[in-house]
């Protein structure tokens, strides 16, 4: 084949960029195909959410800690929310409650973290110009856009945004009479998930699509560096669980809107009976938690991935067990799909089938522990870098322990009786799902900000940032566990109105002095990840030492990533402190014939294939010559 | 501001023999398959409840069951025919196959008002309901295929389908089977289970 022929010019009409062409910015940051800038988009959008659900959940705790205080300063913000005496409605306080978990699940945490992530990270380290379809990942974006205007306008109307709490449970969700929240801010929380549905299965789609067919020479999959093998499994995740989300709401669109009965039956309002007769609300438990189950893992292995990147970086060590991180990965994934109705063990549920789920829901906490032992294993004896990506990923390795150890507990059919729908669970899954996956946010934003902008985040910063919501976040969610064990229900508005609830004010303070503590630690890193793109040090090519492949391009690569050819892999990511070795890290890129000294003996097998691949390239070219 | 580069793309062997586009195909193919699989199971479970009104079948879907199966009897003619360089052939199956799609669509909507002179409405109970979110939401996934199908007629008749460019013809074909395959499977579930 000539390479003559093989020379392609991506951008014949646009050789100089000028910056007086409006259609070129637009076409660059707005409407962008570009696999590097969507990833922005999605992190920008992401961290916008954040504010908005982190604010709501610092809204809500102070009507939690201090039911009797006078919030009429929040008027300018909530106007008729708060009432005549400076009280929150508590409407609005569902309303609130239920915006917050929405949020932070699918618009921070599955759209920012996997639409960032994976976005950004999967053509550079595998070695490809960009996504399989730049087109089907531009729509991504913009269906997440579309999803996020309607879930905004829902905060505005006059009834309010929907509040039947994140899992929208039918009937309450179902009737638009219910409650304020059923109504038209239902109907917008509905139509939102689906643009959502939308935008994740085209993303999830394009990410299986690039990894399985655009990986560069050499990157087989058991070179593919951990992140890759986390995001590919969520994105597989995404793409069997989405749907039947999808079929969920659609059923529930036409109860609402249609008058069919799929989740209604038997319902009398005002001694009134409604004409639905035959449906079942369990039914739409079983399909939501089919999503709802494997969402949790969605929102957790990205997280996972990047802290496996991050702690074998830092600990300058090789991750310690990498198949049986894939291993226990691909576990994590099959469970995710076994284990739903461990959400319903109280929802009427057979006890025979409760126990069968709970076995399955116990299992899981083999794969997850094989992760736990190999991140410690890793950092164990390490030469370890502490820079606030790697403070953040040994915080995510921390509350996945505290809030995975919770989960056995949770997981158990009969104890759940007591801790169902209690602050135990609300505990639980912040701890092991909303912090950890935050913290792999913030880490991979840390990790990876130099790439993005070709500049350094103030580290000093980002070690307060880190103390600051470390801390913040286990005076949070610790004391909680008391307050479910105590059998506090969630989703109430106030505990002080009745006698069985009226104790532990003073934790109930106290956790939201630390949330509102904590929320505010977070601007710290808004200051430092806004001032750090204009004003950041710049950054060196590799500034981490690390041996993927991103670090390979250009400090700010353009279009297509590398200039020239795509490089070839012919080692494993994990090189660091090879005993023999130079330095101590080897790049993927750097072949077995030019480490002779750090070799192991079947690795000096592997020069000769090299060879012969190497002439065979030869070949292909003088022939085409 | 970033520089563009001049793209070396050295001859890479794909490590899959798929082209990435039907790769992706086939993905969007599994999405589809979770919706009704989510969709039937959720059918078996609320059965087994009890409360289940028993309807007849409409006598109407064995002929759309019918005509969707020669509709892609000719598909695949037409990609047979494109495989051999056949023009004509290829415009011919392809129009067929075309037709029969539009002719099952309208089936379908004939098999709903029979439905509805049986009394077995959208609205009541969730065994009719079924039967219709079953029936409407295959044909619109069946529009979208038959939008397809028009699609390639159009290069067709531009002589734009042949053996060397054969990449939209086969993932058409693909799907065009596929929607065909749900629409049977769907059927004969609501056979052994209405």
């Amino acid at each position: 084949m000539a390479t003559e022929a093989a020379h392609i010019d991506v951008h014949a009409h646009d050789d100089h960029h000028d910056d007086h062409h409006e259609q070129s910015f637009i076409a660059k940051y707005i409407f962008s195909q570009d696999h590097k800038v969507i990833a922005k988009q999605f992190l920008i959008t992401g961290i916008f959410w954040a504010i908005i659900g982190a604010a709501m959940s610092a809204i809500f705790r102070l009507q939690l800690g201090f039911p009797d205080a006078d919030l009429g300063w929040l008027r300018p913000l909530l106007g008729k929310w708060i009432n005549e005496t400076g009280q929150l409605d508590p409407e609005f306080y569902l309303a609130l409650v239920t915006m917050h978990g929405t949020i932070m699940v699918f618009f921070v945490l599955t759209a920012g973290l996997s639409g960032t992530f994976s976005n950004f990270l999967i053509p550079l380290q595998i070695g490809a110009r960009d996504m399989a379809s730049g087109f089907m990942n531009m729509l991504s974006y913009w269906f997440f856009f579309a999803s996020g205007v309607l879930m905004f306008i829902s905060l505005f109307i006059e009834t309010g945004p929907a509040s039947g709490g994140w899992v929208v449970y039918p009937p309450l969700s179902a009737i638009q009479t219910a409650m304020p929240g059923s109504g038209l801010g239902m109907t917008l929380w509905l139509v939102a998930m689906v643009f959502f549905i939308a935008s994740s299965l085209l993303g999830g789609i394009n990410y299986i699509t690039t990894v399985i067919n655009l990986r560069t020479k050499g990157m087989t999959f058991s070179r593919l560096p951990l992140t890759i093998w986390a995001f590919f499994l969520t994105a597989v995740i995404g793409v069997l669980s989405f749907p039947v989300l999808f079929a969920a709401a659609l059923l529930l669109v036409f109860d609402r809107s249609f008058g069919t009965s799929f989740y209604l039956s038997d319902i009398y309002i005002n001694g009134e009976a409604l004409p639905n007769v035959g449906g079942s609300p369990i039914l739409y438990q079983h399909l939501f938690w089919f999503l709802g189950h494997p969402e949790v893992y969605i929102v957790l292995l990205p997280a996972l991935g990047i802290t496996s990147e991050i702690i074998a970086t830092n600990s300058r060590k090789p991750i310690f067990g990498y198949k049986a991180m894939i291993v226990s990965m691909l576990g994590i994934t099959f469970l995710s799909f076994i284990v739903w109705a461990h959400h319903m063990f109280v929802s009427g549920m057979n006890p025979f089938l409760g126990s069968i789920f709970m076995f399955l829901t116990l299992i899981i906490a083999v794969p997850s522990a094989v992760k736990v032992f190999n991140y410690l294993t890793t950092l164990w004896k390490g030469n370890i870098v502490f820079t606030p990506a790697m403070l953040f990923s040994i915080g995510l390795v921390s509350v996945f322990i505290s809030g995975g150890i919770t989960g056995i507990f949770l997981g158990n059919s009969a104890i759940d009786i007591q801790l169902h729908d209690t602050y135990f669970v609300v505990a639980h899954f912040h701890l092991v799902m909303g912090a950890a996956s935050a913290f792999g946010l913030l880490a991979g934003v840390y990790h990876w900000f130099p790439k993005m902008f070709g500049r350094m985040m103030n580290a000093k910063l980002g070690y307060i940032h880190f103390w600051l919501t470390f801390i913040g976040i286990y005076a949070v969610f610790f004391p909680m566990h008391y307050i479910g064990i105590a059998g506090f229900p969630r989703r109430y508005y106030s505990f002080t109105n009745f006698d069985a609830f009226s104790g532990f004010t003073d934790l109930n303070q106290f956790i939201s002095v630390a949330a509102i503590c904590t929320f505010i630690g977070q601007f710290i890193f808004l200051f430092n990840f806004f001032y750090s793109i204009y004003r950041g040090r710049k950054a060196t090519a590799n500034p981490w030492k690390s041996n993927t492949l991103e670090w390979t391009t250009p400090i700010n690569p353009g279009h297509g990533n590398w200039p020239g050819e795509i490089p070839q892999v012919y080692r494993w990511p994990y090189d660091y402190s090879k005993p023999g070795a130079e330095d101590d890290f080897i790049p993927q890129t750097v072949p077995f014939s030019e480490t002779m000294e750090s070799n192991l003996p079947h690795e000096n097998d592997l020069i000769a294939l090299e060879k012969e691949e190497a002439e065979e390239i030869l070949v292909d070219e003088s022939k085409g010559h | 501001m970033v520089e563009d580069y001049k793209l070396v793309d050295a001859p890479v062997e794909q490590p899959l023999s798929m082209h990435p586009k039907k790769f992706a195909m086939w993905l969007f193919i599994v999405t589809v398959v979770m919706i009704f699989a989510a969709f039937t199971s959720a059918h078996i479970v609320r059965q087994a409840d009890g409360d289940w009104l028993v309807y007849d079948i409409p006598s109407m879907l064995w002929v759309t069951s019918g005509i969707i199966l020669a509709s892609s009897g000719f598909m695949q003619w037409a990609y047979i025919a494109a495989k051999k360089d056949k023009p004509e052939q290829v415009k011919l199956a392809l129009s067929i196959a075309t037709v029969l799609g539009l002719a099952f669509l309208y089936g379908q909507f004939k098999a709903w008002g029979q439905l509805v002179d049986a009394g077995v409405f959208f609205v009541g109970n969730p065994a009719g309901s079924f039967m219709y979110v079953f029936t409407g939401l295959h044909a619109a996934h069946l529009i979208s295929g038959v939008i397809y199908l028009l699609y390639m007629l159009v290069s067709s008749f531009r002589y734009k389908v042949h053996s060397k460019n054969m990449l939209n013809m086969d993932m058409c074909t693909t799907f065009w089977h596929f929607l065909g395959g749900l629409w049977i499977y769907l059927f004969i579930f609501l056979l052994l289970n209405h």
